[in-house]
């Protein structure tokens, strides 16, 4: 029968208190301060930035001292996105790029503006475009977007290793 | 998903915290059995299945307990049972069907030979012991889930 | 089947609060328990962990978790959404294989994060239980009151259970409660979860266990006295607590037999018991009598790391094996509501 229950709904909702550990919030502090402060792995002395969890996976390592790494960077690598999904903020195309900042050994994800996404390329050098002071939170949104510097591109063997 | 870095706090080590809710919106197919069940409490109507040895389970068992075979005889069960036993819940948490302080109980409802486990609206803990009798309270709005029963209320008269 | 024996532990200090992230909490315990059986990573054939996203908050957290063991090169790993003790089960079939001969066994959990009591609602039956949200005090004390009523414990003997454990968890440092309380002043407290109060239920921790097993030989080579896992089996019973026995652990009880509990005397057993009366409706299903030292930790309710709490009882009773104060122990870990699901290990000194 039709009007049989067939289905039920069974919600879940529970309510934690996040803590993103002291290792990861020297970051955060850093990003509310407009700075890049990423940390080194005291075995293979990598900088990671952002610090992830705290940890380097490849040693299995607590991350060690604060390094604090350059406001621009390269594009390792990018992709458009053209396809709309639920939450998107952004107007599509856009660029989503994995950015080498110099002084760092690991890539962040963050979006590409300012330039038509047909124009993006690996190896181009882009900087940071932070948002109004007043608005900072311990959060990478600082950052509303990275743009182009206008810089020569970086030859691909200077960012080889990082892919 | 929601909360998020506009609440967050530093604790003594410098650690960023933040409130963070995560909601699941699952919804759930039910089956043949539990959707008789579960049709049955929207009409007000509790319904077991019979087990291989005559047991009535309520809520029904898709399959025997015994035997692992699909059972599928059915027997009508009552609205009103006896408290085998129970807890007190002094401090309702969010989604339970009572929002001041209520029993938990194992019921043993009339004609099953298992039991539901429900609220009980006993007001205060000393009002309520094992062996009362209890009755069903019905929701107003049905819709077709467990909670069709708001709650058990002490039947009037019960002998403790 | 091929010997196996537990050669090393390590534990937490069991927290009410952490702000570390869960990969934080794993790291300087991973490297404890290697370095307490003088092994390096590239000496672990196997890894195996348990832990609970629900309780993380955090989906597929365990895939980050393996960032705490420096998986380069690859590792062999495995994960189970439940405690750390069944990890170690897995492990001990992994080596029953033939294909490792030693494993790294662990399990986290940071239970602050969210209300424990809440989250636990989510192991119980979705379909017709779940909606109405009851929480796992609740749910243990019916089962407390149904014992209390047809005569199976009393009031007293749950409070001397609590009274034990919290003596002995005073020589426990990583216990998260302890104390010396009078029979009286448990008897007199208040009612929690009406029957039950707040030193019948478990002391709900954030914590850390890992535990390293080997083959043979292999365990002969790497410490003096391996403590021999001569029996583990695992049983489980159904999860309608409406069809369920409120005052014996079949399933406990069973596994005991398998694991050859009763072949021999026991000298000290770590149960997993949550709540008091769970406590003694274990040790009848056990079958152990006065003789054996039950729970010289403090047990659960002294420190309940949710997810690593079963294998920290593994821990004690290899520890105590291991340095000779017991011949022959148990390790028990328990899961689900009632303690649905038992696990009993039996470890012996050679």
């Amino acid at each position: 029968m039709s009007d049989d229950v067939l289905r039920i709904r069974t919600p879940i909702g529970i309510k934690y208190q996040y803590s993103a550990g002291p290792r990861v919030s020297s970051h955060l502090l850093g990003l509310m301060e407009g700075r890049f402060v990423g940390k080194r792995c005291p075995v293979c002395e990598l900088v990671y930035m952002p610090p992830r969890n705290g940890t380097c996976a490849k040693c299995g390592a607590l991350l060690g001292e604060d390094v604090e790494v350059s406001q621009r960077g390269t594009i390792t690598t990018f992709c458009v996105v053209n396809v709309p999904f639920l939450g998107q903020t952004i107007k599509i195309p856009y660029v989503s790029a994995t950015i080498l900042l110099d002084g760092a050994d690991m890539g962040m994800q963050h979006l590409i503006q300012e330039v038509d996404a047909a124009d993006v390329r690996m190896g181009m050098r882009v900087e940071p475009v932070w948002r109004p002071r007043e608005e900072w939170q311990p959060s990478l949104e600082n950052v509303m977007h990275f743009r182009p510097t206008g810089e020569p591109d970086a030859p691909f063997d200077s960012y080889a290793g990082h892919l | 998903m929601s909360g998020g870095t506009s609440e967050y706090s530093i604790a003594a080590d410098g650690s960023f915290t933040a409130p963070l809710e995560l909601s699941y919106p699952y919804k759930r197919t039910v089956g043949p059995i539990l959707s008789r069940f579960l049709t049955g409490l929207r009409d007000q109507r509790i319904e077991g299945t019979k087990g291989s040895d005559g047991r009535v389970h309520v809520p029904p068992a898709e399959f025997d307990p015994i035997t692992g075979e699909h059972l599928t005889e059915w027997a009508d069960v009552a609205s009103t049972g006896t408290i085998v036993t129970w807890s007190w819940q002094p401090a309702p948490v969010e989604g339970n069907t009572l929002q001041h302080p209520f029993a938990w109980a194992l019921i043993s409802l009339d004609g099953a030979d298992t039991n539901v486990l429900h609220a009980v609206d006993a007001g205060r803990a000393d009002a309520i012991k094992t062996g009362m009798r209890v009755t069903a309270r019905w929701a107003d709005e049905p819709s077709g889930s467990i909670t069709d029963i708001v709650c058990f209320d002490l039947t009037s008269g019960s002998p403790a | 089947m091929r010997e196996v024996a537990i050669i090393a532990s390590a534990q937490a200090d069991n927290t009410s609060t952490t702000t570390s992230t869960p990969v934080e909490m794993l790291i300087p315990v991973i490297q404890q328990v290697l370095a307490n059986a003088s092994m390096t990573k590239t000496d672990i054939g196997f890894w195996c962990h348990g832990s609970c996203d629900y309780m993380t908050g955090q989906p597929f957290s365990f895939v980050s978790a393996v960032d705490a063991l420096g998986a380069w090169p690859p590792i062999i790993e495995s994960h189970v959404e439940a405690d750390g003790a069944f990890a170690l089960y897995e492990a001990w079939l992994k080596i029953q294989t033939g294909e490792i001969d030693t494993a790294l066994v662990f399990g986290n959990g940071r239970s602050s994060s969210g209300d424990i009591n809440r989250i636990l609602t989510l192991q119980l039956d979705p379909y017709v239980v779940g909606p109405l949200w009851p929480d796992d005090r609740s749910i243990a004390a019916m089962q407390a009151r149904a014992c209390l009523e047809s005569g199976v414990v009393t009031e007293r003997a749950m409070a001397e259970v609590a009274q034990r454990n919290h003596r002995n968890a005073l020589t426990n440092p990583k216990a998260l409660r302890s104390g010396d309380h009078s029979i009286e002043a448990l008897m007199a407290a208040q009612l929690v979860a009406d029957p039950l109060r707040e030193l019948d239920c478990p002391a709900h921790a954030d914590g850390v266990t890992a535990v390293i097993i080997a083959a043979g030989d292999r365990a002969r080579s790497l410490v003096a006295r391996p403590a021999w896992i001569r029996g583990i089996d695992h049983r489980i019973e159904s999860q309608n607590l409406g069809n369920r026995s409120m005052t014996t652990l079949p399933s406990a009880a069973l596994a005991a037999h398998k694991a050859g509990v009763g072949n021999d005397k026991i000298d000290v057993a770590e149960l997993h018991a949550p709540y008091s009366h769970q406590e003694l409706l274990l040790t009848t299903a056990l079958g152990l009598s006065e003789s054996t030292t039950i729970n010289p930790s403090g047990g659960a309710l002294c420190a309940n790391p949710m997810m690593s709490a079963g294998l920290a009882r593994f821990a004690e009773a290899a520890t105590r094996v291991m340095n000779g104060t017991a011949d022959r122990a148990i390790g028990h870990a328990s899961s689900g509501p009632w303690m649905q699901q038992n696990l009993v290990c039996v470890l012996e000194g050679e």
